[in-house]
């Protein structure tokens, strides 16, 4: 369980309090300022705040300690050398000091798991849209962490990469990771969310199961639109 | 880098050190006939020479890889963070002043320039490393370029106000940056400092390849901004400082080497300090050697000029071919 207990960064957010389950999805959604990167940066530990853990406070941790327990994923994948993509992988095994082996181990099953695993010589600069965001997301899995938290990672992304990534997330959550995304497009995240935390203005505005927060009373508190959904539970539309 | 590549770089240093102690206006040929003085040219002249163009090389390519991984940026210099300049300063005071006829006053006041460098560095921009997320290294690098420009414009007022031209002639011609004339007193002034910023600056690699990713991406995994930034700090200020002390400003190396050699690594910072390190080294001991063939009418070139005559050419020959990569 990673809580947040009255979470005050002034000028951001103000007293937010959230319970993330480990083993699922939660999506934080809200519209743009309210947020949503400093929840997430500071629910990784980046910025100062009452975090937890598994009832150890996140900042009497050790650095070392914390980037093992929490992969973070931030928004925009900046890569500031043309890596390979094999060595952009390994970077995400900085925390660990474990033996070259090890290390090969744990980046070629990072690889594989997000597909990737004939890409691993080309260099970052050459990748689509969809793979760069791919092999970010191996680079966090190849440390194998107990949580990944990541700053929009389907922002520009197609459908099917979007879908891809989204899946990639949901076999995390399965093998009992506890997994924490920013998203943007309610839909993605009333369909693929087990927990929706809803931010408006620095305060949760709705927290819990999907269809319950991002009720349509809730999106027009929120976003100020007068919204409805379509389709059926898992598989929703929303109009207009 | 593979190892074909360090066997390359090894080897050239160790062909090229008893080629730059053979050369010069009095070529020694071990197997030709004896030359008068051999061992004084060889032990006194050549010699500290030689390991003070491998020691300040070294140095400056070391602390220019660190530095463009700190930055992550390639344009990135050592002299970025204002501490040549204000070491530059220091000395040459130590010329206005008139106390550089004295032994060891004329690296000493460059050193404390540079320690006064590093110093307001970190006052200035210190806070920042701890503050926020992305705030820190842009601070950092707008208050050494600050610090450079004052220096620079101190620099120039001193030298405008300089009592007498012999001082002057003397402050320009230091400026250049030369190893000529330089004692073993001088290798056992700049080696140790340097060596210590040397190794400091390539313990920091794993926290540059963490940096890679972005400054939040590098904390996540566990780098510590502040003590990152410190070690940088200590590492150039040491490196630069002893440069500086004992031969003036010696440009260029510090943005090629990174540059040339970066190819041949896998690209992570990190593994492009100690290479960069071998290579600076090479490429300083290498222009010095020159620097002493080429005869000029009134003596030898100047090191530092002969870098920026290679290096400044050399660099927009690289600029040419990555604006055709990128078109």
């Amino acid at each position: 369980m990673l809580r947040a207990q009255s979470l005050t960064v002034p000028g951001r957010l103000d007293g937010v309090s959230v319970d993330l389950p480990q083993g699922r999805v939660t999506a934080i959604v809200g519209p743009n300022g309210a947020g949503k990167s400093t929840l997430l940066s500071a629910l990784a530990g980046l910025i100062a705040g009452e975090v937890a853990l598994d009832d150890r406070r996140l900042a009497d941790m050790a650095p070392r300690d914390r980037a093992l327990a929490i992969g973070y994923l931030p928004q925009g994948g900046e890569v500031a050398w043309n890596l390979s993509v094999e060595t952009l992988v390994r970077l995400g095994r900085l925390p660990h000091r474990t033996s070259r082996g090890e290390d090969d181990r744990a980046v070629a099953e990072a690889l594989a798991g997000v597909d990737l695993a004939s890409f691993a010589r080309r260099p970052v600069g050459t990748l689509s849209g969809g793979e760069r965001a791919r092999a970010l997301l191996a680079r966090v899995l190849a440390g194998d962490p107990g949580w990944v938290l990541a700053d929009e990672p389907l922002a520009s992304l197609d459908l099917a990469q979007a879908r891809a990534l989204l899946l990639h997330f949901r076999r995390l959550a399965s093998a009992g990771k506890g997994v924490a995304l920013v998203l943007h497009d309610l839909a993605q995240a009333i369909n693929h969310a087990d927990h929706v935390v809803v931010l408006d203005r620095g305060r949760v505005a709705a927290s819990g199961a999907p269809e319950a927060a991002l009720d349509p009373a809730v999106i027009a508190r929120v976003w100020g639109v007068e919204a409805r959904w379509l389709g059926e539970a898992g598989a929703r539309a929303l109009v207009w | 880098m593979p190892l074909r590549w360090w066997f390359v770089l090894v080897g050239l240093v160790v062909l090229a050190l008893p080629l730059s102690l053979l050369a010069g206006q009095v070529w020694i040929n071990p197997f030709g006939s004896p030359v008068r003085n051999a061992v004084p040219i060889l032990v006194e002249l050549r010699a500290p020479r030689a390991a003070l163009a491998l020691v300040i090389g070294g140095g400056l390519g070391a602390a220019g890889a660190a530095m463009q991984g700190y930055l992550r940026n390639p344009l990135a210099d050592p002299g970025l963070f204002g501490i040549a300049p204000l070491a530059a300063l220091g000395a040459v005071l130590s010329f206005t002043t008139g106390v550089a006829a004295q032994p060891f006053a004329l690296p000493l006041f460059a050193l404390v320039g540079a320690a006064l460098a590093m110093a307001l560095l970190v006052l200035i921009a210190g806070r920042g490393a701890g503050g926020g997320i992305g705030r820190g290294v842009t601070l950092f690098t707008l208050a050494g370029m600050m610090i450079a420009s004052l220096a620079g414009a101190l620099t120039s007022l001193v030298i405008s106000l300089s009592p007498n031209p012999f001082a002057l002639s003397e402050i320009v011609t230091w400026l250049m940056g030369a190893l000529e004339n330089r004692s073993w007193h001088d290798v056992a002034l700049a080696a140790p400092p340097t060596l210590l910023g040397v190794v400091l600056l390539a313990r920091t690699g794993r926290s540059l390849d963490a940096l890679t990713l972005g400054e939040a991406a590098a904390r996540s995994l566990g780098v510590d901004p502040a003590r990152l930034q410190a070690r940088m700090v200590l590492g150039i200020g040491l490196v630069v400082g002893a440069g500086v002390a004992v031969a003036g400003i010696v440009g260029f190396v510090g943005l090629i080497v990174p540059h040339l050699l970066r190819p041949l690594t896998d690209q992570r910072p990190g593994s492009l300090i100690v290479p960069s390190a071998l290579a600076g080294a090479l490429l300083v001991l290498v222009a010095d050697s020159a620097c002493r063939l080429i005869p000029l009418a009134g003596g030898e070139l100047r090191l530092g000029i002969a870098l920026s005559l290679i290096g400044a050419p050399f660099f927009l020959m690289l600029l040419v071919r990555l604006r055709r990569d990128w078109a």
